[in-house]
């Protein structure tokens, strides 16, 4: 079997803290003459030198695997694991930091949808500049032109602007052109997320397709369905470094379960609002190890708001392993008054016992201002529910579904005994 | 899969930075379409949703002729080396505003193609220049401009003339080079941003745009002729309006400038092109 990547102990380090990325001139000089200043005033003081002045971070640390031609390889984490770095290094956006990769074939990737349009381009003409961008011919592009209208489903409106699309549009448009590229090794980030519910099956199924027909595929996802259904190996990673690679089912039960405790990794930024902690506990507030049916689920949530974004709200949703949403909820829901002002805030959000059956779950959270989403986290969290002592398992020991809705009944008609003739 | 890829497969290899491969202009030239694509995109947004479209291409080097016209031809006297001044000064102004243009596209053409670079490879080299090459098409419509006014006031080319599209490739090897280490640069330091309407000026006023070389003593020319503009210019009069021919050792000085600014700038790019996406 000939091996269409290889990659060998491919690491990525990114430095963070003092160090502008992107900064201006002034802040260098500044940023150099703070570290002279800091030299020399250990040299007077004599003090031990301490580490580097930059914080650095191994987004991907030491990670290899091989994967075949013709294979689909899944690869899955939670935030900051490391996916989308490794996507980029083996898509050639940027070089790692030591370790190499060999990849046979021509590399076609899609980290994005809709990278390279232009908003006032009409659909053809950007069906023709995102083709070439992702590495097409014209010719190619051209006989493959009826194809990607027909896929993308945007028939009459091909000689609009896409500005004037729907986003629904858009993002058919935009993977309609990726899908129809033809490259020997498909690289996959998170694209799935987007679109109706309909579309992502038919992009799943194109996958699907393009694997079968023999090309190496190579996908991130949240989606653990479509990854137990396309895929024919997977790795999950884990603060960048591969904690498991092998069958897809048996990684996507490696990536929920977790090492023992659901952990939630911020992304990172700063000055913008976002969640900087999601944690489980039991009723009593303590760390919850195992949700159970039977008990209440607290969901705590910390998270920042910055000067500038006023009425920043906060949500939650729940959704199933393999990202189907179930429910969600607000403070508004309940009457709750939510604070409004800038700063730390800590959410604590109640699921009553008997809600979430015995299952896995994924929790997304959500701060968005009524009219933007400012942060948007899912899965935050994955956990798995056990069945408990719930009485909702009294009568049957599985139940269809995922949650537990109180309904009630009432019946009428036919008494005891009798009997209609 | 075509069938020589099919025979031959492409192998990539990546690795951290360290040598910078040849492979560069290979991949250009792999990469020639996307060129063509990125020129062709620019040119249809530029004028979308414009009133007067592509007559913006000569509205403004017209309109800085005028005013040159009025005052330093008219009121303050200056010599156009026996030339209409408004011929002399457009015919400066051709190759100046296609430079200026060229060099403020292209400082600006990496970040301002940000979410393209970090999220998808092709050789960074074709940003910058498509950025020079797309105002050759606004040049183009300035210089047929040029030939309507020059047969308006019967002014007629000489056989120097075959050596024009010698000094077009100058201007365009010359907005490369200035582009290559501008929008390197800028990728780093944002403070390009605000030098470049200082430079552009700044770079006008040393051009003989509003004035002939005739002005420099002959003994500087050699030094005048580091900036590679001038050689432009002077050689753009020479080839069409019959002006003198731009001294051999001002040439000289503007065709070493210009390897030297060409060379430097592209190794440059090169070093650093690996680490866009990360700093960008």
């Amino acid at each position: 079997m000939q091996t269409a990547v290889r990659v060998e102990g491919l690491s990525k380090q990114y430095r963070l803290g003092e160090m502008p990325v992107g900064g201006m001139l002034r802040e260098r000089i500044t940023n150099a003459a703070r570290s002279l200043r800091r030299r020399v005033h250990r040299l007077w003081t004599a003090a031990p030198a301490a580490g580097p002045s930059t914080r650095t971070i191994w987004a991907l640390d030491d990670v290899s695997f091989e994967l075949p031609v013709g294979e689909v390889l899944g690869v899955i984490g939670g935030n900051g694991a490391g996916k989308s770095t490794l996507l980029k290094i083996l898509s050639r956006i940027t070089p790692p930091t030591r370790g190499r990769a060999r990849i046979r074939g021509r590399v076609g990737s899609l980290l994005e949808v809709g990278t390279g349009f232009h908003p006032d381009l009409t659909g053809r003409e950007n069906i023709f500049l995102n083709g070439a961008i992702l590495g097409m011919t014209r010719r190619e592009i051209a006989a493959k032109f009826d194809e990607i209208v027909a896929f993308a489903e945007v028939g009459a409106f091909v000689d609009t602007p896409v500005k004037y699309y729907s986003s629904g549009m858009y993002v058919r448009l935009a993977f309609a052109v990726a899908a129809h590229l033809e490259p020997e090794v498909l690289i996959i980030d998170e694209v799935l997320a987007v679109g109706d519910a309909r579309f992502q099956k038919k992009c799943l199924g194109k996958i699907d397709e393009v694997a079968r027909g023999g090309r190496t595929v190579l996908f991130v996802s949240h989606n653990m369905a479509a990854v137990q259904r396309l895929c024919t190996r997977a790795l999950v990673l884990e603060k960048g470094r591969v904690v498991f690679s092998g069958e897809p089912r048996a990684a996507v039960a490696r990536y929920l379960a977790g090492d023992g405790r659901p952990k939630y990794v911020a992304r990172g930024r700063t000055g913008e609002p976002q969640v900087l902690r999601a944690e489980l506990l039991d009723a009593s507030g303590r760390p919850l190890a195992r949700a159970f049916t039977s008990d209440p689920i607290v969901v705590e949530l910390e998270y920042v708001v910055p000067d500038g974004y006023p009425d920043t709200r906060v949500g939650i949703g729940i959704l199933s392993a393999d990202g189907v949403p179930i429910f969600t909820s607000e403070p508004s829901d309940t009457g709750a008054r939510a604070p409004s002002a800038p700063g730390l805030h800590v959410a604590r959000v109640t699921i009553g016992a008997d809600v979430l059956l015995a299952g896995d779950f994924l929790l997304a959270t959500c701060l968005w201002n009524g009219a933007d989403v400012l942060d948007w986290q899912e899965p935050a969290l994955a956990f798995a529910v056990d069945p408990g002592t719930s009485a909702v398992y009294a009568e049957a020991s599985t139940r269809k579904g995922f949650v537990q809705v109180p309904c009630r009944w009432t019946f009428e008609g036919a008494m005891a005994g009798e009997r209609r003739p | 899969m075509t069938p020589e890829t099919a025979a031959a497969p492409v192998m990539t290899v990546i690795e951290p930075p360290g040598r910078v491969s040849g492979a560069a202009w290979r991949e250009v030239w792999a990469f020639r379409e996307l060129l063509y694509f990125l020129v062709w995109r620019d040119l249809k947004v530029r004028y979308k949703q414009t009133v007067l479209g592509a007559a913006w291409a000569v509205i403004q080097p017209l309109a800085t002729m005028v005013i040159f016209s009025l005052f330093f031809g008219r009121l303050a006297g200056m010599p156009s080396d026996g030339i209409p001044y408004p011929i002399f000064s457009y015919a400066g102004l051709v190759p100046w505003t296609y430079f200026a243009t060229g060099i403020a596209g292209g400082a600006a053409s990496l970040v301002g193609s940000q979410s393209l670079i970090s999220k998808v490879y092709f050789p960074r080299l074709l940003v910058p220049l498509a950025s020079v090459v797309t105002p050759i098409v606004d040049a183009g419509i300035a210089l047929a401009v040029l030939l309507a006014l020059m047969a308006w006031y019967g002014v007629v080319p000489g056989p120097a003339l075959v050596l024009l599209p010698g000094f077009a490739l100058l201007g365009l090897v010359a907005a490369a080079a200035v582009s290559l280490w501008l929008a390197a640069l800028n990728v780093e330091y944002r403070d390009v941003r605000y030098v470049m309407p200082f430079l552009v000026q700044v770079w006008l006023f040393l051009t003989p745009v509003a004035y002939p070389t005739s002005l420099v003593p002959a003994a500087w020319r050699w030094v005048y002729g580091l900036n590679p503009m001038v050689t432009v210019v002077e050689g753009f009069r020479w080839t069409l309006v019959g002006t003198p021919a731009p001294a051999p050792a001002m040439v000289a000085a503007s065709l070493v400038m210009v390897a030297a600014l060409f060379w430097t700038g592209l190794g440059h790019f090169r070093r650093t092109e690996r680490v866009f996406a990360d700093v960008i």
